[in-house]
């Protein structure tokens, strides 16, 4: 793009378009771009610096230390001690430990499985009833707090002798229940208020992926006379794929995670009926300084995680999105 | 990474292609399936809001009140004890006889502590993060590619696998029990930023840029004067939810403060959760208490609330 000189961009000073002048005559003859380097490497470098120093010191590192200290025992005080495998085999026949995993699978089917099927049916009737900011807006609410502001207030609407949660249900005859004191009840309800708190941000990026699906579609549906039960299960539940193998991962990932909202609601209990992996890896390491063996029970948790992101990915890809 | 790109979100544009000339079709009633729609809608409203306005409600009630009459809609037994004793306004004997702990809160400087670790957060993360992102979208140099996808690996690890090992880290750097030990791993950049940003640079028109660099402006120059401002719309999005997720942070917090100096909200919430008296938990002090910790963030997404709902998509995600 030709530049004259008097038409500059607010960058250029008189001294510059004085320059820029014999730039101009100079690169009209030759090929070779003497003024400006092809190369920006140095200052990349510097660009980069600040993030590339947190990239390998805060994630980098952490990663590789925390598979070298699953080997090792580890209290704080003194320095690690090697210690080969001995973590990973108290891992195998640690009952506490498989027990956890049971419990934070439990809570990630709960979770995910209500959270997507509402999200969807959130973001369908956001799509079909209203557009408004507003609405979006009132749905996303519960993201912007915190996990443990949200376990405290269900705590308290859940109180098994003051919630009112519970006082609606003695008073249509269903009787109380201790939500978060039960073993039967204390994953479910954690998995439910977790769905309370993320299900408007799920909902709104399944949203986002409706947004984008071509309104001819369903014009030609209407057109051939197709319900809007049919329309949504034969066109925007496919269409949607991609998406929703999208925002899985991304939640399923996430879910397994928790942690926040067992600390405040019910520390593990009652008798490790909540315990989930990370409540197990925090006390091991904070309250029995067990640092060893709690990277250990860390690096188990990554391997999990890892192997359901491959198995997802391989899902997903089996199934190309319908619109290319 | 697959090639199937899932279509850059766009305002809402589509609308269905009216016909101008033919007759209108009649306005139908709303059919069964709307109103059912409606109501379910309306149902999710309230279970959303409804516990927001029973923190206020209970935080505005006395605890013998509650105890009294738990299904009030309106505050019972109306106080400002709760926020009282969360603000340490309370004596002692005041917090005991209203059914508080009585112990000490210090929620002025939680809340000066949250203040100062998100915003060392948000800062940095944005800054760094903008840096990188443009030495990535457009300079040029040898590996810048590679380097990249080093980076995006990094979305991969689980955030919390690092925890434990940056404890140790911090621990050694002397850093524990300091607002700067809890916001130095975030705050230097986290792949998602750096992502994100690099994302939008791409898509900043060439021209403009190649215009202020034949007239001599150097790449620097052309970053803090011409892409920063130009992207100040993502940048802003991207700051607002930095500062959310900071704010809301809770385990690596807990981790790393053990007194007071270095508390945040979240910590303090929990910790003033655990310190229940025997008679019974002070609901009204806990709600007042949560309210404190909430406000801000609610305040925020008041202010925000259109950029922060139009930010979740999936530009250009894969």
């Amino acid at each position: 793009m030709a530049t004259e000189s008097p038409v500059s961009s607010p960058l250029t000073t008189a001294s510059t378009r004085r320059r820029s002048r014999a730039t101009d005559l100079a690169r009209a003859g030759t090929t070779s771009p003497r003024r400006r380097p092809r190369n920006d490497l140095w200052l990349a470098l510097i660009f980069i610096a600040p993030a590339s120093v947190g990239f390998a010191v805060f994630l980098a590192w952490p990663t590789v230390r925390g598979i070298y200290l699953s080997f090792t025992s580890f209290n704080l005080l003194t320095p690690p001690v090697f210690t080969g495998l001995q973590n990973y085999e108290r891992l195998v026949q640690d009952s506490i430990f498989w027990h956890s995993m049971a419990v934070t699978v439990e809570y990630v089917l709960l979770n995910i499985g209500f959270q997507t099927i509402l999200a969807l049916f959130i973001a369908v009737m956001m799509h079909r009833l209203t557009k408004s900011t507003f609405v979006r807006g009132i749905v996303l609410a519960p993201y912007l707090v915190s996990n443990v502001v949200a376990a405290l207030i269900w705590l308290w609407i859940l109180d098994t002798q003051l919630g009112i949660g519970n006082e609606i249900l003695s008073a249509i005859g269903v009787g109380r229940i201790p939500f978060l004191q039960s073993d039967f009840w204390g994953i479910p309800t954690i998995a439910f208020i977790n769905v309370w708190r993320n299900v408007g941000y799920t909902a709104l990026l399944i949203f986002a992926g409706l947004q984008a699906l071509p309104e001819q579609v369903y014009e030609a549906g209407r057109i051939d006379g197709a319900s809007e039960w049919k329309m949504f299960w034969r066109i925007t539940v496919p269409l949607l794929r991609p998406i929703l193998s999208l925002v899985l991962i991304i939640t399923i990932i996430g879910s397994f995670q928790v942690f926040d909202t067992v600390a405040i609601a019910t520390q593990g209990g009652p008798a490790n009926a909540t315990n989930v992996v990370q409540n197990y890896i925090y006390n091991l390491a904070f309250g029995r300084f067990q640092f060893g063996y709690a990277s250990a029970v860390s690096v188990a948790l990554l391997i999990v995680l890892s192997i359901i992101t491959i198995i997802q990915y391989r899902l997903s890809r089996s199934g190309e999105s319908d619109l290319d | 990474m697959t090639s199937t790109l899932p279509p850059v979100v766009e305002p809402q544009t589509t609308r269905a292609i009216t016909t101008r000339g033919g007759p209108r079709p009649p306005r139908r009633k709303p059919s069964v399936g709307r109103v059912i729609a409606w109501i379910a809608m309306i149902a999710v409203i309230v279970v959303t809001l409804f516990p927001f306005y029973w923190i206020l409600r209970t935080a505005l009630s006395s605890n013998g009140a509650i105890s009294a009459d738990p299904t009030s809609l309106l505050p019972t037994g109306f106080s400002l004890g709760g926020f009282e004793r969360v603000f340490g306004l309370q004596s002692t004997k005041e917090a005991l006889a209203q059914g508080g702990s009585g112990a000490a809160i210090n929620f002025w400087q939680y809340l000066l502590n949250s203040v100062l670790t998100a915003t060392m957060i948000t800062v940095g993360q944005v800054f760094f993060s903008a840096g990188a992102a443009y030495a990535f979208a457009r300079l040029r140099w040898p590996g810048r590619d590679r380097v990249f996808a080093v980076f995006l690996a990094g979305l991969m690890v689980p955030t919390i696998f690092t925890l434990l090992p940056n404890f140790t880290l911090i621990k050694s750097l002397g850093l524990v029990d300091t607002l700067f030990g809890i916001a130095l791993p975030s705050m230097l950049m986290t792949p998602f930023a750096v992502f994100f940003l690099r994302q939008f640079f791409l898509g900043i028109s060439r021209e403009v840029e190649e215009a202020a660099l034949i007239d001599g402006a150097g790449k620097v120059r052309v970053f803090f004067r011409l892409i920063l401002p130009m992207a100040s719309a993502p940048i802003a999005t991207l700051a607002v939810l930095t500062y959310i997720t900071a704010w809301n942070d809770y385990f690596w917090p807990l981790m790393v403060s053990y007194t007071d100096s270095s508390r945040v909200l979240t910590v303090a919430l929990g910790v003033f959760k655990s310190q229940s008296p025997q008679s019974g938990t002070d609901w009204a002090g806990l709600m007042a208490a949560t309210l404190v910790a909430a406000l801000p963030m609610i305040v925020l997404f008041g202010v925000f609330a259109k950029r922060i709902v139009n930010s979740i998509g999936f530009s250009g995600i894969k």
